[in-house]
């Protein structure tokens, strides 16, 4: 097991630097966090609970949503035992698959994530899929509380025809393919087709993926992007990309600091914007907006050297793809129908449609307008419903879904939600919807963890409630699985997942880079095994 | 040299506020941090998020700090109730011309969304 680490300053504080600045900021928080672990081995009982068995929680999901609510409900109600479930071997989420390679100080947050998976109460339950390879409803006998928080594993499609065909790339694939998602290792995204590509959607995804195709190679390859991705990046054709969007500058989804990113990138021109498209009175506006606006207008000075380019095209929403006469699975262009804002000044402004069109020739389309949840199978059956049209879990608005000591519906079937089963939440993208950075996900999931934390205080002082019953957690999962014939053979557990990083890492430091992603799951699956090996590719 | 930190995230309560011998160099999330106090570093210090969003309580101290460069200005555009004197705590760096320096922590909320208002009851059957 990695050595863990008791001090919770930052590691460049080293205790070989001469400012004895850094050296005593070290030593009060190393002091501290001494302390706080005394205070919290020393109580066999909680602040919150009368003395009687720790809560148990199974949190599905090992995103940001999963950890910081596991964070804060272990140090808030100690002795709290906590099992996360994750369908893959390796944790983290979006924090792995979806943070961009060239952004790698965002990915600090796992520091944060492994000292909660340090603790002796955390249990990783990895390669695991509920719905599939687990039941979900036998989790409920086991655990005083389940959280879902599982994020979004779907991405909206436009409704085009023809969307299905090749050539036409959902980002949240080409992302997951570039940063090493087994489900899209085979995505193998043709970028010789032609010298442009389209993307449709102005969100930060649309920001990384224009930014990963318009890159050069040499800066990516440094990074944590995948090998194979590298291969394909070095023999694209891309030049030009079109960021399209429905609406104008004041409602795009994008934030400044990737934009500022794309703008400044070098080698790459990017087109003026017309001066219409802004708000006349652009120093009135509040801050965030009034600095975007006045970014996007400066632009950048025309490069004659530049071999690259893209655009932000505004006020265009896509009718119909265009394909070669000649080859019908050859794209050719994009026809868009020219949309008008009732009030541009305003980010939540409706937009219609006009009678005009205009055709953009490209051989590539990604889409980005947005990523979708769905349903567990069998959370109905455990009291959950899926609002499949918002696709998030319906909930309270702080994240309850059904309180513990519920009675079973009256005329309920025998696999029915039971009075001692585990009370439900949700949190992150899962209860909220799929926007946000990871700062709003990790608000979102400490008012969860609140609520919660909230529900036990009142339990507690019910001698009926089946907080006060013990539960068994992962053991009693697996004896229940086993029971009824569910085969859980390749369990990765956080030392597997530890085997799996340090293989990576190795292979990695060979060609000079953070670490080498294992692009399948049967590799994590070997390499997780104590004295496996597994090849990385 | 010494910073106060009000450390009670609540709009309108003034409450206690603690203050911690310093040393010049160390930065406001790390000061934080290191005394226990709730402020997150979400992304390790870099800049890259906002978590650690700080409001300097003497418009003259704010004058006093380095202007912040625009990676630290996208990320303040972000968080949740700025204001005319907010910084992110990890890049301001305790010099003499700060002692004495005072921030309090901005109430810390998620953006608010529909489902804010008029939320659904969790089931009761």
């Amino acid at each position: 097991m990695a050595p863990e680490k008791l001090c919770s300053a930052a590691c460049h504080h080293a205790f070989n630097t001469t400012r004895t600045a850094e050296i005593s900021i070290a030593l009060r928080s190393f002091s501290t966090a001494t302390a706080r672990r005394e205070q919290e081995q020393s109580h066999s009982t909680t602040e919150h609970n009368a003395p009687g068995p720790a809560p148990r929680v199974a949190i599905i999901g090992s995103g940001p949503a999963g950890f910081y609510a596991a964070r804060k409900l272990m140090r808030e109600v100690h002795g709290t035992k906590i099992d996360m479930y994750e369908r893959l071997p390796t944790p983290y989420g979006l924090v792995r698959y979806g943070v961009a390679p060239d952004h790698p100080e965002v990915k600090n947050c796992q520091d944060e994530f492994n000292q909660v998976a340090q603790s002796p109460d955390y249990t990783f339950v990895g390669n695991v899929e509920l719905g599939r390879d687990l039941p979900l409803p036998i989790l409920a006998k086991h655990y005083h509380a389940i959280v879902f928080s599982y994020g979004a594993s779907k991405d909206k499609e436009i409704g085009l025809e023809g969307e299905d065909k090749p050539h036409i790339y959902s980002a949240r694939a080409f992302v997951g393919w570039y940063n090493g998602l087994p489900e899209y290792r085979n995505l193998k995204p043709d970028l010789q087709a032609g010298e442009s590509a389209i993307v449709v959607g102005q969100g930060n995804v649309a920001m990384d993926v224009a930014r990963i195709l318009l890159s050069s190679v040499e800066a990516l390859q440094k990074t944590d992007l995948t090998s194979y991705a590298i291969e394909t990046l070095k023999t694209s054709r891309v030049k030009h990309v079109h960021v399209v969007g429905r609406r104008g500058p004041m409602q795009a989804a994008f934030t400044i600091k990737e934009v500022r990113e794309l703008i400044h990138l070098p080698g790459v021109n990017f087109s003026p914007i017309p001066h219409h498209l802004f708000p006349p009175n652009s120093k009135s506006l509040e801050r965030p907006k009034r600095r975007l606006m006045e970014l996007l207008q400066k632009g950048k000075p025309h490069d004659p050297q530049a071999t690259k380019s893209w655009s932000l095209d505004f006020l265009l929403a896509p009718t119909h793809l265009d394909w070669e006469p000649n080859d019908p699975n050859t794209l050719r262009g994009v026809t868009f129908t020219r949309t008008a804002l009732s009030d541009p000044s305003s980010p939540s402004s409706p937009v219609s449609n006009t009678p005009e069109t205009t055709t953009i020739p490209t051989s590539t389309l990604l889409r980005s307008i947005g990523y979708k949840a769905e349903a567990i199978p069998g959370m109905d059956r455990l009291g959950a419903t899926f609002d499949a049209r918002a696709g998030t879990l319906q909930h309270d608005g702080t994240g309850r879904i059904l309180m513990l000591d519920t009675p079973a519906p009256a005329h309920a079937s025998p696999h029915a939600h039971a009075q001692g089963d585990a009370a439900l939440y949700c949190a992150g993208w899962v209860k909220r919807g799929p926007t946000g950075v990871i700062a709003n996900t990790m608000t979102d999931a400490f008012q969860t963890a609140e609520a919660i934390i909230s529900d036990w205080k009142r339990a507690s002082l019910n001698s009926a409630s089946t907080l006060h019953h013990p539960k068994r957690g992962w053991p009693g999962v697996k004896t229940q699985a086993a029971a009824e014939g569910h085969r859980l053979e390749k369990v990765v557990s956080w030392d597997g997942w530890h085997r799996i990083d340090e293989k990576e890492k190795r292979a990695g430091a060979m060609k000079g880079k953070p670490r080498e992603k294992y692009g399948r799951v049967e590799d994590m699956v070997e390499a997780a095994a104590a004295g496996g090996g597994g090849h990385v590719h | 040299m010494v910073t106060s930190i009000h450390p009670n995230r609540e709009k309108n309560k003034d409450g206690e506020k603690y203050n911690f011998e310093v040393s010049e160099g160390d930065n406001l999330l790390d000061i934080a941090q290191a005394n226990d106090l709730e402020m997150e570093g979400a992304c390790g210090g870099s800049c890259a998020c906002s978590t650690c969003h700080i409001i300097i309580s003497d418009p003259d101290k704010y004058d006093a700090i380095p202007e912040p460069d625009d990676d630290e200005n996208d990320m303040l555009d972000l968080a949740f109730g700025l204001t005319e004197t907010s910084r992110l705590g990890c890049q301001v760096k305790m010099t003499p011309a700060l002692d004495g320096l005072e921030v309090k922590l901005p109430a810390m909320t998620r953006n608010m969304q529909a489902s804010d208002f008029g939320g659904v009851n969790p089931k009761h059957h």
